[in-house]
């Protein structure tokens, strides 16, 4: 063999161990990858829970409402106790906001004298209707999706996070 | 970047490592037969880097395992080519290890100065098997169950140690969840660390000797790197493209959920220990410990002593024709056990005959009762309540253990709808069935005391699921079932006696076509349904009355 077709042997030996090698880490890289940060594909449409009779509420008053879902855990489902605060309105419809506060996640509650919804974590202040007023939350309180079966509010999934405006 | 690898190697001596690892000089006869060694290794690292991502998913006790594998093969994305190339690269790891063997065997590589080096590996070899045995436990499926079931009967045979195996396996007259810990322990904490050590040492030691040489190979060395880790590159791109292709192509075996009480299942071992599982066939009563035990440990023990038995330093394979003869011998016999145990064990499809076997309680259940069950698990009622010792939630009683004063259906009823109405503080949910539905679960509830608890809580899902097909269609107004029901049309106790499987399925389609003059009406079930409703017929004891 001549030096030229030692060195060509070489190169081409080089160059398969770096591809095949960059094909066998891709090969594992992207499942383990996808396996890792993609979310599984969920059991089930979202399902809508009897949480309350509005007749029995107030308009304007905000009111936490505890009721009990499915939550699909891993492999698991669990029953378990949620919590919403619901604000009948004056239409009749009503809001029913995650009982979260959106700076990091501490349950607020309801402040009759001042009006308005309070976290006591960092002191963050939202209206009635979820908006922020001062404190450092960075967007408005998230909100269920909701819908009304007679005088009866079904509470559905949290709503992707609106802009705060 | 070449400043910072000098300055990182000035601090580590990394690179020299690499470049001394890489630059190691090799016999000019090295060639394409000594890429195994290299790919057993890939094929553990496979093995490892799999493993570690299904533990990211994996719940390690009974019955959990099996939801949580489930869930990774169904739910959770690319869930099913992780588990397939675990599953199957446990099998591509132990069929290299052998051709890696049998490569060294045959080039005579174990001789002197090498016997450590065969000996770790046989070690090695003895790890691998160790994977595939404590690793078929883990999806705590109906395979997984009644194999290792078997596997720990073998070990209790074993001659004095037989008591200490059992329970260093955790076994306690039964496997059970601590033999599923032990299995879990040694499989993901005992066994990696062991087998990176026994490769490093089996590297160094083959290093330490040098790759050994073809014989009469006296040609000026070569380096190992590029020219041998191509080939080594090469050989591990197929074995993966074939691992791959499996794991992507062909289903994992995931069976139902490990069932003690299933009379009907035969199990089988992982295809690698079918020679063993065929080698015990020929020996019966009080020799069966020679196939059991004897036989497996003696020829562990020739393998290990291999370079002692062969002295000889003639390496040619023309002048060891006793060696290779040996080796073929061997080989030769493992595939002919092996096709044998294939040939001879029944298809898992065929051997859903329970007759002779005995009745089990759940089977002496009438269909409301049976369906009972169906409510008890479909309401997570075992969330809150156990049910003697089978798995469930200490919030509320064992309801194995109901006091007489509340033993009525009465009472249940009124639990059931108004729970706090009767017990004062409760924190168990109103159920949501309809009134017919709560009175079959209070028909099994009523059934329930400690001495049937066990073996009503294993009832398989499939005869539950049947029965409440059964009870929801009201058969009963027309059959008879176990006592229960009527006599208008024709009893079904004993009916896998009298009728095929499919004419019972073809009889729910059309009564009158199968039996003139039947009363019956049609009936159109889904495939599943059909499924479970006609397993549950055909299940059903012959009368005893």
């Amino acid at each position: 063999m001549n030096e030229e077709k030692i060195i060509d042997r070489r190169r081409f030996e080089l160059t398969s161990i770096y591809a095949l090698g960059a094909a066998i880490a891709a090969a594992l890289g992207i499942p383990a990858f996808s396996y890792l940060l993609v979310p599984p594909k969920s059991k089930g449409s979202a399902e809508w829970v009897d949480a309350v009779d509005l007749s029995k509420l107030t308009v304007g008053t905000p009111e936490e409402v505890v009721f009990r879902r499915d939550r699909v855990d891993g492999w698991k489902v669990t029953s378990e106790k949620t919590t919403a605060w619901v604000i009948k309105q004056s239409d009749g419809q009503a809001v029913a906001l995650a009982p979260q506060c959106t700076h990091l996640g501490c349950a607020y509650h309801w402040d009759d004298r001042d009006g308005n919804f309070i976290c006591p974590c960092h002191n963050s202040r939202f209206s009635k209707d979820g908006k922020v007023l001062s404190g450092p939350a960075p967007r408005p309180l998230d909100r269920y999706a909701v819908r009304k079966e007679g005088t009866h509010l079904l509470i559905g999934t949290i709503l992707p996070a609106a802009k705060d405006s | 970047m070449r400043r910072f690898v000098d300055w990182l190697d000035h601090r580590t001596g990394l690179e020299t490592a690499i470049r001394s690892f890489l630059y190691e000089e090799i016999p000019a006869s090295a060639g394409w037969h000594q890429v195994l060694g290299s790919v057993a290794i890939f094929a553990f690292l496979i093995q490892a880097f799999t493993g570690v991502l299904l533990a990211f998913n994996y719940a390690p006790t009974p019955g959990e395992a099996y939801n949580s594998l489930r869930y990774i093969t169904s739910q959770v994305t690319a869930g099913k080519l992780i588990h397939g190339l675990h599953h199957w690269g446990a099998s591509v790891m132990i069929i290299v290890v052998v051709l890696h063997m049998t490569q060294v065997f045959i080039w005579g590589a174990y001789k002197k100065p090498r016997e450590a080096t065969w000996m770790v590996g046989v070690f090695l070899l003895l790890v691998t098997l160790a994977y595939g045995l404590t690793g078929y436990l883990l999806p705590w499926d109906n395979r997984a169950y009644w194999g290792t079931i078997v596997t720990t009967r073998i070990a209790a045979q074993a001659p004095l140690l037989g008591p200490y195996l059992t329970r260093l396996l955790g076994v306690d007259g039964n496997i059970g969840v601590v033999t599923f810990a032990r299995f879990y322990a040694a499989h993901v904490m005992l066994l990696p660390p062991v087998t990176t050590l026994l490769i490093g040492i089996h590297v160094y030691l083959v290093r330490k000797h040098g790759v050994t040489p073809a014989a009469g190979d006296i040609a000026p060395k070569q380096k190992f790197f590029p020219a041998q880790v191509f080939k080594d590159t090469v050989a591990i791109a197929i074995a993966f493209m074939v691992l791959f292709l499996m794991a992507s192509a062909v289903q994992v075996p995931l069976e139902r959920l490990a069932d003690p009480t299933d009379t009907a299942y035969t199990p089988r071992p992982e295809w690698y220990f079918l020679f063993l599982f065929q080698t015990l066939k020929f020996f019966e009563g009080p020799l069966e410990i020679f196939g059991s035990v004897v036989l497996p440990t003696l020829a562990i023990l020739v393998l290990f002593l291999v370079p002692f038995l062969d002295r000889k330093p003639a390496v040619r394979v023309a002048k060891r024709g006793f060696a290779i003869l040996v080796a073929c011998l061997a080989g030769l016999g493992w595939t002919a056990l092996t096709a044998a145990a294939l040939r001879s064990s029944p298809h898992p499809a065929e051997t859903a005959e329970n007759s002779g076997a005995a009745v089990q309680a759940w089977q002496q259940l009438s269909p409301e009762e049976l369906a009972g069950i169906g409510y008890f698990r479909d309401e997570k009622c075992s969330n809150c309540h156990s049910v003697g010792h089978a798995p469930g939630g200490t919030v509320g009683p064992n309801l194995a253990n109901i006091s007489a004063s509340r033993r009525n259906a009465a009472w249940m009823m009124r639990h059931f709808r108004h729970p706090a109405d009767v017990i004062p503080g409760t924190s168990m949910p109103p159920i949501q069935l309809s009134d017919d539905q709560l009175y079959t679960l209070t028909a099994f509830l009523l059934k329930l005391s400690p001495a049937n608890a066990d073996a009503l809580a294993a009832a398989p899902d499939t005869m539950v699921r049947g029965a409440m097909i059964y009870q929801s269609n009201h058969c009963e107004a027309c059959h008879l079932v176990n006592g229960s029901g009527m006599k208008i049309g024709p009893p079904l106790n004993g009916l896998a006696s009298r009728r095929q499987k499919d004419w019972v399925e073809k009889h729910f389609a059309d009564p009158k076509k199968m039996s003139p003059g039947s009363m019956m009406p049609p009936y159109h079930f889904n495939p599943k349904e059909m499924e479970d409703v006609t397993a549950y017929l055909m299940q059903l004891p012959a009368a005893s009355q």
